[in-house]
């Protein structure tokens, strides 16, 4: 391992002289674009050429011609920007997107806020048991979020939960959380158990990779754990929350296991709940790929600009020290 | 180790060896002419329906030269949503798939399913129910599918409950309505039935008794028949029994629904002659409480009912054997014998007529304590009215599902009212926009 390590310096600066341009082009274009191969045609088969035939799709629409049955009565014919406009214009898709934007306007700010909470009491010179909880907060991640949905589908539905059985035997009837007004909060609960403990190991992570001689430092001036968490430990990791935020948005505008695995037990969750859930029905249950596909380049376009503003915004505050 | 190796690369070049060599020999019979009697055929079946394996190999037995492989499906939605991609895909497609009713419209307008009406097949017309063979020619003269099986309607209910309280079959649906009402004031936590947002094909079902018939066809245009007298009858008299509360609210299939069906808190179920087998498989403790009687009735007079499931055997395009997978169908849908084996191993109702009658004789094991269950249900069968399906019965039940779902939550007699409406309209819109002529 320790034979591969090449000092950098002056000396390979000099050795690039235009007499070697031959070895040159092996070793600087030819292997290195050997190297990469497997990754370019991995992303081109299985990202970039998906991406374009969407694209492809979202300009076309079926045509029906007569009762439809039968050969030849269905064609693929050329929409224009029709399905872009049905989709934007389309007020199921609105209400999917302002329902998403509810749900993570209640999620992120929690999910965060619970993560850091424990990355911090974690990183504290006080903590006990540290491993056992890192790995307890930590599991719910790993549990798929479609099992994890059915497990609490099933403690949200009254006739058969546990919450539900105990209330009653003390006489108090608690609301259902599958219902229309709170379902949100039911949907948030399951996303936070699974989200916290990913998001939670990350700022640890970066909690760890902080140089002891600070908090030496900061000690040695009288700082307390609080201040210290305050004043050193955040500031510190902020590139790594602002990390977390952005999956964490990009998460929540495709949020699409949790409900979908919720629906069929209660009335109040729509095929158009979320705006993912749109694109599947359109997809499969309506047979409608085309207008899937414009969506789902919306969706994708909407992603970008709303990640790229939120970067550009708090970049500068986040990683101003590393410029 | 090396020597394990090498035994190991044996192993699979003799594999690979014979994965080619089937993979030829497969396409040797394909290329091979469907016309010569002692030509080896091989054909592939794509089915759901449990142990049809077994039925199958009957006439692998009897047939040495038309040999057929089942190849098990996940369901109804996804083997048609893998047939629609082969059929798109110009290749992988089965000679055989098991379709239910109302997907061959949209199988047939995605030129799908063979044409059946020049092969033996066409001649099992007597075999079936009128409105059977209706779904499968979708009133025309073309023959897309061979009827299998039929879910027609009937009313299970927990007998013992209804003896403890006194209360007699309902026979009619104002009746139905008593009952549910008497069957709430003794227990506020029990209810006679559920009405379920989930479940199109049973509201489909219940229309049809009405005598709703959603889509039809006028010359070249189709016509969609929702919001009209039969299905406003329906969805009123549920949002009726909803919006008092004598009746649930809550979708059926849920962890929720098998606890109340064991604990006797669903004291009748809606469905269809497939029913035994959810029963037992999801509230096994009630076995020997449950009777089976006909669906209470709008008009006593008429008896009618409707259709929840049932599948068919179709042919698909891409078969090069079209006409010894019709003689397979027609086999397995009208042969005594099959349809004595598919009732033993499927447990399905079988929509051919003498076969059902000879084949179900002894009641299912859960109904034992009912000799006279297969004459109820068989009875039932000769009253279900004829219905049309069109090409977008996905459509129309996905609106179902969202509308439904929307009023059974209101509790509201007028948001079912306006639920049909709005079923309705995305239906029209939907055919309106992919260019369909509509009436």
């Amino acid at each position: 391992m320790a034979m591969t390590v090449t000092k950098p310096g002056p000396a390979a600066d000099t050795a690039a002289g235009p007499s070697r341009r031959a070895k040159n082009f092996k070793s600087r274009v030819l292997i290195p674009y050997a190297m990469l191969a497997p990754g370019i045609i991995l992303f081109l088969v299985f990202m970039a050429a998906p991406i374009v035939y969407t694209l492809v799709l979202s300009f076309q629409k079926k045509k029906v011609s007569g009762l439809g049955l039968g050969k030849g009565s269905q064609s693929q014919v050329f929409a224009g920007f029709e399905n872009y406009v049905s989709a934007l214009t389309d007020p199921e898709f609105l209400g999917s997107v302002l329902r998403v934007l509810l749900y993570g306007l209640i999620l992120i700010p929690l999910m965060l806020g619970f993560a850091l909470l424990f990355a911090l009491l974690l990183d504290s010179r006080r903590t006990r048991a540290g491993s056992f909880s890192r790995t307890a907060i930590f599991l719910p991640y790993a549990v798929p979020a479609v099992i994890s949905s059915l497990l609490w589908g099933f403690l949200y539905l009254p006739g058969v939960s546990p919450f539900h059985f105990l209330a009653r035997q003390f006489g108090v009837a608690l609301p259902s959380l599958l219902d229309p007004n709170l379902v949100t909060f039911a949907i948030c609960n399951i996303a936070l158990w699974g989200g916290v403990g990913f998001n939670m190991i990350v700022m640890y992570t970066s909690l760890k990779a902080v140089p002891s001689e600070i908090y030496e430092a900061a000690k040695l001036d009288g700082c307390s754990e609080i201040q210290t968490a305050l004043r050193i430990k955040i500031p510190i990791i902020a590139p790594s929350l602002v990390m977390t935020a952005l999956f964490s948005m990009i998460a929540t505008l495709q949020v699409f296991a949790e409900p979908t695995t919720l629906r069929p037990l209660a009335n109040s969750l729509s095929t158009s709940w979320s705006p993912l859930m749109l694109v599947y029905r359109d997809a499969f249950t309506r047979n409608d790929v085309y207008s899937a596909a414009a969506t789902s380049i919306v969706i994708a376009a909407a992603t970008f600009i709303i990640s790229f503003l939120f970067l550009r915004v708090v970049q500068k505050r986040a990683f101003g020290q590393e410029n | 180790m090396r020597k394990s190796f090498r035994a190991g690369a044996v192993a699979m070049l003799a594999a690979a060896a014979m994965l080619t060599a089937g993979c030829s020999g497969t396409s040797g019979t394909d290329a091979g002419s469907a016309n010569d009697p002692n030509q080896k055929v091989e054909l592939t079946y794509w089915a759901w329906a449990p142990n049809l394996d077994k039925v199958v190999e009957v006439w692998n037995e009897k047939n040495p030269n038309i040999h057929v492989t089942v190849n098990k499906q996940d369901g109804g939605d996804p083997a048609v949503t893998k047939l629609l991609t082969a059929v798109k895909a110009g290749s992988g497609a089965p000679d055989l798939i098991q379709a239910e009713y109302q997907k061959i419209p949209t199988l047939v307008a995605a030129d799908a399913l063979a044409d059946l009406s020049g092969t033996e097949a066409n001649e099992t017309k007597s075999h079936f129910p009128e409105g059977v063979w209706d779904s499968v020619t979708l009133g025309g003269d073309a023959l897309y599918a061979v009827p299998q099986d039929t879910g027609p309607m009937v009313f299970y209910y927990r007998a013992d409950i209804f003896e403890k309280l006194g209360l007699s079959v309902p026979t009619t649906w104002d009746e139905y309505a008593q009952a549910a009402k008497a069957v709430h004031a003794a227990d506020p936590e029990a209810y006679l039935g559920t009405f379920s947002s989930n479940d199109a094909g049973w509201f489909t079902g219940m229309a049809q008794q009405a005598g709703a018939s959603w889509w039809g066809v006028d010359g070249d245009a189709w016509s969609v028949n929702i919001d009209e007298d039969p299905t406003n009858k329906v969805a009123e008299y549920w949002g009726g029994l909803v919006e008092e509360g004598t009746i649930d609210n809550k979708p059926m299939y849920t962890p929720e629904w098998n606890t109340a069906l064991n604990t006797g808190k669903q004291v009748g179920w809606l469905s269809a002659a497939w029913g035994p087998g959810v029963l037992s498989g999801n509230a096994g403790a009630t076995a020997g409480l449950w009777k089976v009687a006909p669906m209470p009735q709008w008009d006593a007079s008429k008896p009618s009912t409707g259709n929840w499931g049932g599948s068919s055997t179709a042919v698909t395009t891409q078969s090069k054997n079209a006409e010894a997978a019709a003689k397979f169908a027609t086999w397995l849908n009208t042969d005594p014998e099959a349809v004595q084996a598919l009732v033993k191993e499927t447990g399905v109702y079988p929509a051919d007529n003498a076969g059902a009658k000879s084949a179900l004789t002894a009641a299912p094991e859960f109904f034992s304590h009912q000799p006279d269950f297969y004459e109820v249900v068989a009875d039932a069968a000769q009253n279900v009215g004829s219905f049309t399906y069109g090409p977008n019965v996905n459509v129309a039940f996905n609106a179902y599902n969202d509308q439904f779902a929307k009023a059974a939550q209101a509790k509201q007699k007028s948001a079912f009212s306006d639920a049909v409406k709005s079923m309705q309209q995305v239906t029209v819109e939907d055919l309106k926009q992919t260019g369909f002529t509509v009436k």
